[in-house]
C-alpha cells in the first residue's frame, strides 16, 4: 500500500491520526508528492533506446564492475517525474518574483529559440575557425553593445557568472598594480555590499576593509578620501546601490581614487535601473562586470547558469584575459594563447576553458535586439517607476529608512522597525507566499535591520503591482497586530517552514537506502567533521 | 515594447502617485553631465520578433553544426545524443524561470533535483558527496586545487601533463595572483602517462597532485598506485573527469582513491553549445565537505513532520562569511545540472553503461581504419572514446583541409600545444555514439587524401 508513497509522509505520521485533510497518498489534488528518482527507478530500467548491443570491451583492472547504483525511468516515468518536481516551485512565469538585487524579469522565449539553433547549440568550441564566423560574430556584436551602452573601452566576454566577472575585474587591476610595479594590498568595500565583493577580493590575494556609509545609504567619500593611499589597490562599489539608491559621488569617488593611483571597481548587478539613461563609464569607472541574468534577462534556470562579461576602461583593457574575438577585414578571429603575445601581451591569462557562456550570448543579444537603444532605456525607467510606486504605496506601513531623502530606483528597501514583538522579517516573507508570491530579498543588505529588498522590475504590470501592494499591506499589518497565524506561515505551500539547522548539523546530502523500515526518511549522518 | 506592460496612461497615473511631474524627477540622484538625453544615437532601435529572429538565424547558418557532416571534436567538449525529453523538460518555465532556491517552501523541485543530482555525481565518481555543481570543469579544477591547500595547509599542486591545457592555463592565472606554485609541464607523444613519476615526486609539501582521466590525449590509466603514494605523503589525490560518460565503462577514481573528484558534466545533457553555459561537477571525501565550495542541498523534514530539502552548509558561503568564504562563487549551473540529472534518469545504470560501451567499440574502430592510412598511427595503446593520432606532417593546416572536405576530424595539438614542436603533429580524436560507420570512411578518405 505504500509503493508509491515513499516522500517520507505518510498519513500515520501525523500525531493526530487521520483527520479530513489528511489522504491516503499525501497528495492533495494537483498538489502531488513526488518520491526520489532512487525510491521509483530501477538500475535495469531505461528511457534510452540503441540500434545495437553493447560490445565487450577488454579494460582488465580499469573495467567498472562492480554497481554504481544509477536508477532509470521509462522516458514517460521520466517527463511525469520531473513535471511533478516542477509544479513544486515558484517562478516568473506564474507571477510576482521581487526578488532585491536578483532581477527577476520576463524572460522572452525568442531568446530560447534563438539559443537553440543548430549552428550555436551544436557549435563545438574547438572548430576551425573558418566553420563558427557566426558564433564569433554573436560575441562580437554583443560585445560592441555592451561596450556602447556603458561608455567603455572595451570588454572581456568569458567570465561565467556574476561573480567570475568580479575575479576577472579584481584580476585585471591586480595584473595593472603589477604592470606599474607597485604592490597594493588593501580593496575598499562598502559594507552595503554583495558578499561576493569582499570573497572575490579575498580569493584574489586581497585584504578588504570596510567603507562605511553615510546616514542616507551611500557611501561616505570624506572617510573614503581619508582612508586612501600607497596600500590601496581600489574600491569595489556597488552602483546603484544594494539600498537602491544612485551614488551621487561616484564621479568624486572615482576621481579621488585615481588620483591616489587606484582603481575602481563596479559590481553591475543593478545596471538595469540605468541601462541607456547612464553609462558608467562616464563616473570613471575602470571595470564593472554585467549580470547578463539580470539586466539582460537570460533566465535563471533555478540558479544559473549565469553569464558575467565585464567592461573595461582604457587603463584596464591591455590585461583582459584571453581569448577574445576580433574583426579584422570582415573576418572574425580567435585570440587565444599562440596569437596573444604579439596581440596581447599584457593579458592576465585563461579564466575557463572555452569562450563564455555563449548559449546566454545568443540569448541576450536577441533581448538587447529586440529592446534597442530606445527600448532599454525603456527598461530603465520602468524599473524605477516600478519600484518607486511600490515604495510609496507601502511606506506608510512598512519603515522605509531611506526613503526620506528621494526616490529610489529599480528597488525599494524596508526594514523590520515597527513589526509586533517577536515578529520579524522572515515571518513576513513566508506569508507573502500564502498569498501567491515568491518573497523579496529578506536580510540583505545587512547595513538595515530585518532588510526586505523589493525589485519589481518592467515586466510587471501596474494591476499586478497594485494587488500585490495591497497584499504586502495587509501582511504588515498583521506583523504589527501580532497575528499568531503569520509566524506559522506558510500553509499553503507544498511544504511548510523547514528546518534548516537540523540539515546544517547533520548533513545528509545524498541519498542512501534506508537502514529501518522500507518507507522511512534516510537520515544518516554522512557529513561532520 | 512587447515586453513591457506599462501603458502612457499607467506611467502617468504612477508618476502622480509618487509625487513627480515626469521620469527625469525619479533619475534626479543621477549627476546632470553623467544624464543621457535620449537613446543612445549609434545603436539601432527596437525590432520585431520576426527581425531578431531572421537575423540571429542568418548568423547561425555562418557556422557550420557539428550535425551537418562527420565530426570528431573532443579535448574537453564531447557531442553526445540528447533525448528530446531533456530540452522539453529543462524549458518548462516552473525550472527555467526560477530563482535559486533560497524560500525552499516553493523550491522543493529544484531542491529535490538538485539533491538527486549530487547522488547521481557522487555515484558515478564513486565518492561520498558531491555539491549543487560549478562553473565548468576548468573552474571546479582549480577551486578544487584551492581547497586542497585549505585541508592540507601546503601550496604546491603537481599538475599532470595529461591535464587539459586550458585547464592548466586557468590554474596558472589564478596561481599567478594567489601565491600557489604550481609544478606542470607539456605532455609528450607518449602512450604511457606520467603517474608514476608523479607518484615519485609527491612530498611533504605537496598539497595535491592534479590528474586528468581518461586525459587530454585520451590515455586511462590505474590510479591506485598514485592514490597510495599521495596519501602515505600526506597530499590529496584530485581526479579531473572531463568525459563522464566513460565512467559507465571505466572505474571511477572515488573508487581507486581519489580524494576530490571534479569534472565537466556537459557531455551528459547538455551539449556542445559552443563552450558554454556548461556544469562544473564536484565531488570528495565525506570528511572534507565542510571545506567544500558551491552549493550544497540537504535533506530535513518541515514543520509537519515531511521530508524536504534545503540549501545548507551555507557558512562555507560567501554570502554569510564575505571574505573568509571558501570561494566567491554565488551560483551553480542549475539548469544545466537539471539536464545533466534528468539525462541520467532516462539512461540509467543499463543505459550508461550501454553509451559507454558504444562509444568505446566505436572509437575503437575509428582508431583501427585511420591507422591504416598511409603515415598515420595510433599513440594511445587504450582509451575509451579518444584518441591521439600520430600524422606524418603537422596537423593543424590538415584539420583546415579536412574541413575543407566536409570532415570536421579531431582538434591540433598544435592548436592545444601553441610552439611545441614535438607534439605538432598531434590530432585528438574523439568518437561517440552520434559518428556513423560512413562518417569513419569519410574520416580515413579524406584523411588519406589530405596527407597524399
Amino acid at each position: 500500500m505504500t509503493a508509491l508513497n515513499r516522500a517520507g509522509w505518510r498519513p500515520e505520521m501525523n500525531a493526530g491520526g487521520a483527520d479530513d485533510n489528511v489522504t491516503f497518498t499525501g497528495n492533495r489534488a494537483l498538489m502531488l508528492e513526488e518520491p526520489l528518482v532512487f525510491e521509483i527507478g530501477s538500475n535495469e530500467t531505461t528511457g534510452v533506446d540503441f540500434d545495437e548491443e553493447a560490445p565487450a570491451a577488454d579494460l582488465g583492472a580499469l573495467a567498472r564492475s562492480a554497481p554504481i547504483g544509477l536508477p532509470g525511468l521509462s522516458e514517460g516515468e521520466a517527463v511525469r517525474h520531473y513535471t511533478r518536481l516542477s509544479r513544486q516551485n515558484y517562478a516568473i512565469d506564474l507571477g510576482l518574483f521581487p526578488l532585491g538585487s536578483c532581477t527577476m524579469k520576463h524572460n522572452p522565449r525568442l531568446n530560447e529559440k534563438v539559443a537553440r539553433m543548430p549552428g550555436f547549440a551544436d557549435a563545438h568550441p574547438l572548430q576551425p575557425q573558418e566553420t563558427v564566423q557566426g558564433a564569433y560574430a554573436v560575441i562580437h556584436e554583443l560585445a560592441e553593445w555592451l561596450v556602447t551602452l556603458t561608455g567603455m573601452d572595451s570588454i572581456a566576454m568569458s567570465p561565467k557568472a556574476g561573480a567570475h566577472g568580479e575575479l576577472c575585474g579584481i584580476l585585471c587591476i591586480k595584473a595593472a598594480l603589477q604592470a606599474r610595479g607597485e604592490d597594493r594590498r588593501v580593496l575598499l568595500v562598502p559594507e552595503s555590499a554583495h558578499g561576493t565583493n569582499p570573497a572575490t577580493a579575498a580569493f584574489a590575494g586581497f585584504s578588504v576593509e570596510d567603507i562605511p556609509a553615510t546616514r542616507e545609504g551611500r557611501v561616505d567619500l570624506a572617510a573614503l578620501k581619508a582612508r586612501l593611499g600607497p596600500d590601496v589597490a581600489g574600491v569595489m562599489i556597488t552602483n546603484p546601490n544594494t539600498c537602491g539608491l544612485f551614488e551621487r559621488d561616484l564621479k568624486a569617488i572615482s576621481d579621488a581614487v585615481h588620483a591616489a593611483g587606484g582603481y575602481v571597481y563596479c559590481d553591475g548587478a543593478n545596471f538595469n535601473a540605468i541601462v541607456g539613461r547612464v553609462r558608467p563609464g562616464d563616473l570613471g569607472v575602470d571595470a564593472m562586470h554585467i549580470n547578463l541574468h539580470k539586466t539582460f534577462s537570460t533566465p535563471h534556470g533555478g540558479g544559473g547558469p549565469g553569464s558575467g562579461p565585464v567592461v573595461l576602461s582604457k587603463a584596464l583593457a591591455p590585461f583582459a584575459p584571453l581569448p577574445f574575438v576580433t574583426k579584422e577585414g570582415g573576418r572574425f578571429r580567435l585570440v587565444e594563447e599562440e596569437s596573444a603575445g604579439e596581440d596581447h601581451p599584457e593579458s592576465f591569462g585563461r579564466m575557463t576553458a572555452f569562450h563564455g557562456q555563449m548559449g546566454m550570448f545568443t540569448r541576450a543579444l536577441a533581448y538587447i535586439l529586440s529592446h534597442g537603444a530606445d527600448g532599454l532605456r525603456q527598461v530603465a525607467e520602468d524599473a524605477v517607476l516600478n519600484a518607486n510606486y511600490v515604495l510609496r504605496g507601502l511606506e506608510d506601513v512598512l519603515d522605509a529608512p531611506f526613503a526620506a531623502s528621494g526616490p529610489c530606483m529599480h528597488e525599494a528597501l524596508f526594514s523590520d522597525k515597527g513589526l509586533a514583538e517577536g515578529f520579524t522579517t522572515l515571518d513576513i516573507a513566508k506569508g507573502l507566499i500564502d498569498e501567491g508570491y515568491h518573497p523579496m530579498t529578506v536580510y540583505f543588505p545587512l547595513v538595515v535591520h530585518g532588510a526586505m529588498l523589493v525589485e519589481p522590475t518592467e515586466t510587471e504590470s501596474k494591476a499586478v503591482l497594485d494587488q500585490f501592494i495591497g497584499a504586502l499591506r495587509s501582511i504588515a499589518m498583521r506583523a504589527k497586530n501580532g497575528d499568531p497565524a503569520l509566524k506559522s506561515a506558510p500553509h499553503f505551500a507544498p511544504r511548510a517552514r523547514l528546518d534548516e539547522t537540523m540539515a546544517a548539523r547533520k548533513p545528509v546530502l545524498t541519498w542512501s537506502e534506508p537502514v529501518v523500515a522500507p518507507g522511512t526518511p534516510s537520515m544518516s549522518e554522512i557529513g561532520g567533521s | 515594447m512587447r515586453y513591457l506592460p506599462l501603458t502612457p496612461d499607467d506611467r502617468s497615473a504612477m508618476l502622480a502617485a509618487v509625487g513627480a511631474s515626469s521620469i527625469d524627477d525619479l533619475f534626479v540622484d543621477v549627476p546632470e553631465a553623467a544624464q543621457l538625453a535620449g537613446p543612445i544615437a549609434q545603436l539601432p532601435m527596437h525590432a520585431s520578433e520576426l527581425a531578431v529572429e531572421r537575423h540571429m538565424a542568418a548568423l547561425a547558418r555562418q557556422n557550420r553544426a557539428a550535425g551537418d557532416g562527420p565530426f570528431f571534436l573532443g579535448a574537453g567538449a564531447y557531442r553526445h545524443h540528447v533525448p528530446a525529453s531533456v530540452d522539453h523538460l529543462i524549458q518548462r518555465g516552473e525550472f527555467l524561470t526560477a530563482y535559486t532556491p533560497y524560500q525552499p517552501e516553493i523550491a522543493q523541485g529544484t531542491l529535490q533535483m538538485l539533491f538527486e543530482f549530487q547522488t547521481q555525481v557522487a555515484r558515478l565518481f564513486g565518492t561520498d558527496v558531491a555539491n549543487a555543481s560549478m562553473y565548468d570543469g576548468s573552474t571546479a579544477c582549480w577551486e578544487a586545487i584551492v581547497m586542497a591547500r585549505r585541508v592540507t595547509r601546503r601550496g604546491k599542486a603537481l599538475l599532470s601533463t595529461g591535464l587539459h591545457p586550458h585547464y592548466r592555463s586557468v590554474a596558472r592565472t589564478m596561481a599567478k595572483y594567489t601565491g600557489d606554485l604550481l609544478v606542470d609541464g607539456d605532455p609528450g607523444l607518449d602512450a604511457a602517462t606520467d603517474w608514476s613519476a608523479l607518484a615519485a615526486a609527491v612530498d611533504k609539501e605537496t598539497s595535491c597532485v592534479v590528474v586528468q582521466y581518461p586525459d587530454i590525449l585520451g590515455r586511462i590509466d590505474d590510479m591506485r598506485a598514485l592514490a597510495a603514494a599521495c596519501e602515505a605523503a600526506g597530499a590529496l589525490l584530485i581526479a579531473v573527469v572531463t568525459e563522464p560518460v566513460a565512467l559507465g565503462l571505466i572505474q571511477a577514481p572515488g573508487e581507486m582513491g581519489a580524494d576530490i573528484v571534479v569534472g565537466e558534466g556537459q557531455s551528459i545533457g547538455v551539449g556542445l553549445q559552443f563552450g558554454g553555459p556548461y556544469v562544473g561537477l564536484f565531488a570528495c571525501k565525506a570528511k572534507y565537505v565542510r571545506q567544500m565550495p558551491g552549493r550544497l542541498c540537504g535533506e530535513t523534514v518541515d514543520a509537519n513532520g515531511k521530508r524536504g530539502f534545503v540549501l545548507t552548509l551555507s557558512t562555507r558561503e560567501q554570502h554569510i562569511r564575505r571574505e573568509k568564504a571558501t570561494s566567491n562563487i554565488c551560483t551553480n549551473s542549475g539548469l544545466c545540472a537539471l539536464a545533466f540529472s534528468i539525462h541520467m534518469t532516462l539512461l540509467g545504470e543499463a543505459g550508461l553503461r550501454r553509451l559507454a560501451a558504444i562509444n568505446h567499440s566505436r572509437a575503437k574502430a575509428a582508431a583501427d581504419a585511420l591507422a591504416k592510412v598511409p603515415g598515420v598511427s595510433v599513440m594511445n595503446s587504450v582509451f575509451f572514446n579518444e584518441f591521439t593520432l600520430v600524422l606524418p606532417k603537422v596537423a593543424r593546416p590538415v584539420v583546415h583541409e579536412l574541413a575543407e572536405r566536409g570532415v570536421l576530424g579531431g582538434v591540433s595539438l598544435g592548436r592545444l600545444y601553441p610552439g611545441n614542436e614535438g607534439l605538432a603533429n598531434g590530432l585528438v580524436v574523439a568518437v561517440t555514439e552520434t559518428v556513423t560507420v560512413e562518417d569513419i570512411a569519410a574520416f580515413a578518405a579524406a584523411l588519406k587524401e589530405v596527407l597524399a
